[in-house]
């Protein structure tokens, strides 16, 4: 960190910005360069696509602590309006593509607000059960939702979206969002979220409207992997509710817990090696011992939690994304409850 | 006016009445103790101080204002704030995160300015940190800031506890135990830190507290509680020679003599 501290301020505060221009010109250079096929292409898209909606659960269970299982069906709300949006009037234009990223991301977030207000009063296993029923009810309605709008498919699965969302799209989208979290973490926003992570009772004696801090960072986050949708559906021509089902809620959650709870960089690293790592599998194991794939990433998961149960980066950041002015007591430990038996209440209070 | 005006407290959990009746005011700048037996409803009274029980009947007044009905964090802004009988930090999180937590509702810039990192964002942040700097400097956990609460050792997890108060900026501080568990020079050394920083910050406290000699030696004036109710007030002299107050305490002197040798196994 030495070098960073000649910085001037402001470029020290951008320097997440200044990185994301200096990653997309390299990444763009040795893809033109190496004359990468589309279809590694598309897995690093859909790794950053996957990396996008999981900062949105890093923010809810990571940093606030509210346990989601519903997360792959706001990603679903978010896929299926940005594509219907793109589809009946979008038809390829960039305006309407804006127009379907911002009606996706608002739509679930609002739908994300309605749904906090009753559930968000509940705590972890019991707002886990909430949202995994919630996340159950959006792949049923999916699954039959032709009866009402023919055009989104129903269990026959939806096409007709443009595939306008390139590489630069896509990474931009991810990297303004990232910027944006980074902020937020680094703020008192930030810091009253990983206080009711720690204890909602004493934020709540500390002057924290937890009520209020819990819903924005539900809804933020749930907004953000609606945005991840809108991204997928115009990436990926096939929209399906199976693509929806509980099994990706699971997928956003192992993200973000292998990575470290309370860790941006842990959720965007991990999310990017469980795609790539699930695609690369392919290609070691072939056609014939493809299913093997969910063993052998199960069992990973099992060494990976036994040798480093706080998460791959366990709470820290990568030195870039700190800004200097608030790098003393950046470190997040590990929240109370992967620490074990910490958190008994007693009659006292 | 009086800091804080408490009249008629009563609470009710089910058909256990815990609290009955608690009449109390605190004047400015007064210190005042809490004592009685365990399960007596000291801290229950504070519950419903800082909103986190709702009373059953009874107003709280401070400053004008009724906190009865209050959430527990506008009752802070209110400026009362209050530390817990088992410590309960942000044990994750460092020090330094620790006291700015509080001190975020009396920043001045909102959502927008932090995700952006505005001009507004950056000079409350700075005021929050050095605010918090000095805190920690002033209640001897200078050099801690970067530690995790929960590495720190048990003494100074209850003066981070106190840091953390304080940082909401309160008129009236609760102490729940604030000495629990601490060997006599702790002790000492705490009695010391909470009159230092009821002058230097010009507080109103209220404490709970089990260690007789500490509450005698800090507080000019002690209420004592048994089954709920108010059962003693005064001056330490005056508690110590009360008779209700040694009854409920130490039993009463003829039911114990006069106790014949099958009747304990009964009672």
């Amino acid at each position: 960190m030495k070098q960073l501290k000649s910085l001037p301020p402001w470029l020290d505060r951008m320097l997440i910005l200044v990185a994301g221009v200096a990653v997309y010109v390299v990444v763009t250079a040795v893809f033109s360069a190496v004359r990468i096929n589309a279809y590694w292409a598309r897995v690093l898209d859909q790794g950053l696509i996957m990396a996008l909606g999981s900062l949105g659960l890093s923010l809810i269970y990571g940093f606030t602590g509210q346990f989601s299982l519903g997360h792959a069906g706001f990603y679903a709300i978010g896929a299926y309006v940005g594509g219907f949006v793109g589809a009946t009037y979008g038809k390829g234009s960039m305006a309407w593509f804006v127009i379907a990223i911002l009606a996706g991301t608002v739509i679930t977030g609002f739908i994300a607000f309605l749904l906090g207000l009753p559930i968000l009063r509940l705590r972890s296993d019991y707002l886990g059960i909430a949202t995994l029923g919630f996340g159950i009810i959006v792949k049923v309605l999916l699954d039959n939702a032709d009866r009402v709008i023919p055009s989104l498919g129903g269990a026959r699965g939806m096409t007709g979206t443009p595939q306008i969302a390139n590489f630069t799209w896509i990474f931009w989208s991810f990297w303004l969002v990232f910027f944006l979290y980074r902020n937020l973490v680094c703020s008192s926003f930030g810091r009253a979220c990983l206080a009711i992570r720690e204890d909602e009772i004493a934020a709540d004696a500390m002057g924290i409207n937890t009520t209020f801090y819990k819903t924005v960072a539900f809804v933020l986050g749930c907004a953000t992997v609606g945005l991840a949708g809108v991204l997928y559906a115009h990436r990926y021509p096939f929209l399906h509710p199976t693509s929806f089902d509980f099994l990706k809620a699971f997928d956003f959650l192992l993200i973000v817990v292998v990575g470290g709870l309370g860790s941006l960089s842990g959720t965007i690293a991990t999310a990017l090696g469980w795609v790539f790592l699930l695609e690369g599998l392919r290609f070691v194991l072939g056609e014939t011992f493809l299913d093997f794939r969910g063993v052998i990433y199960a069992l990973l998961l099992i060494v990976v939690i036994i040798l480093r149960p706080q998460g791959l980066f366990s709470g820290r950041e990568l030195g870039i994304l700190v800004p200097r002015s608030v790098q003393s007591g950046w470190v997040r430990g590990v929240p109370p409850v992967q620490a074990g038996g910490e958190r008994d209440a007693s009659p006292g209070d | 006016m009086p800091a804080l005006e408490i009249k008629g407290l009563t609470k009710f959990f089910g058909g256990l009445r815990a609290v009955h009746n608690f009449h109390l005011t605190l004047e400015e700048g007064e210190l005042v103790g809490l004592i009685g037996p365990n399960g007596a409803g000291k801290t229950t009274v504070f519950n419903m101080i800082t909103g986190m029980l709702p009373p059953s009947q009874g107003s709280i007044f401070t400053d004008g204002k009724n906190l009865v009905g209050l959430p527990p964090f506008r009752v802070t802004q209110l400026g009362i704030a209050r530390t817990f009988q088992n410590i309960r930090l942000f044990a994750g999180t460092t020090v330094l995160n620790n006291v700015l937590v509080p001190i975020s509702f009396r920043i001045g810039y909102g959502l927008g300015s932090a995700a952006v990192q505005a001009p507004p964002y950056l000079r409350h942040e700075d005021e929050a940190r050095a605010d918090a700097r000095e805190l920690l400097q002033t209640l001897g956990l200078g050099g801690r800031e970067e530690d995790l609460a929960r590495n720190l050792p048990y003494g100074m997890q209850r003066r981070l506890e106190i840091a953390r108060a304080l940082a909401s900026r309160p008129r009236i501080l609760l102490l729940d135990e604030p000495a629990a568990g601490m060997n006599p020079s702790e002790v000492a050394t705490m009695v010391d830190l909470i009159r230092y920083v009821k002058e230097k910050f010009q507080l109103t406290v209220f404490l709970i507290e089990h260690q007789m000699g500490m509450v005698m030696n800090l507080c000019p004036r002690i209420v004592v509680m048994d089954f709920g109710e108010i059962i003693a007030e005064g001056t330490p002299a005056e508690i110590q020679s009360n008779e209700r107050v040694l009854e409920a305490y130490l039993g009463r002197r003829g039911r114990v003599l006069a106790r014949t040798p099958g009747e304990e196994a009964v009672s």
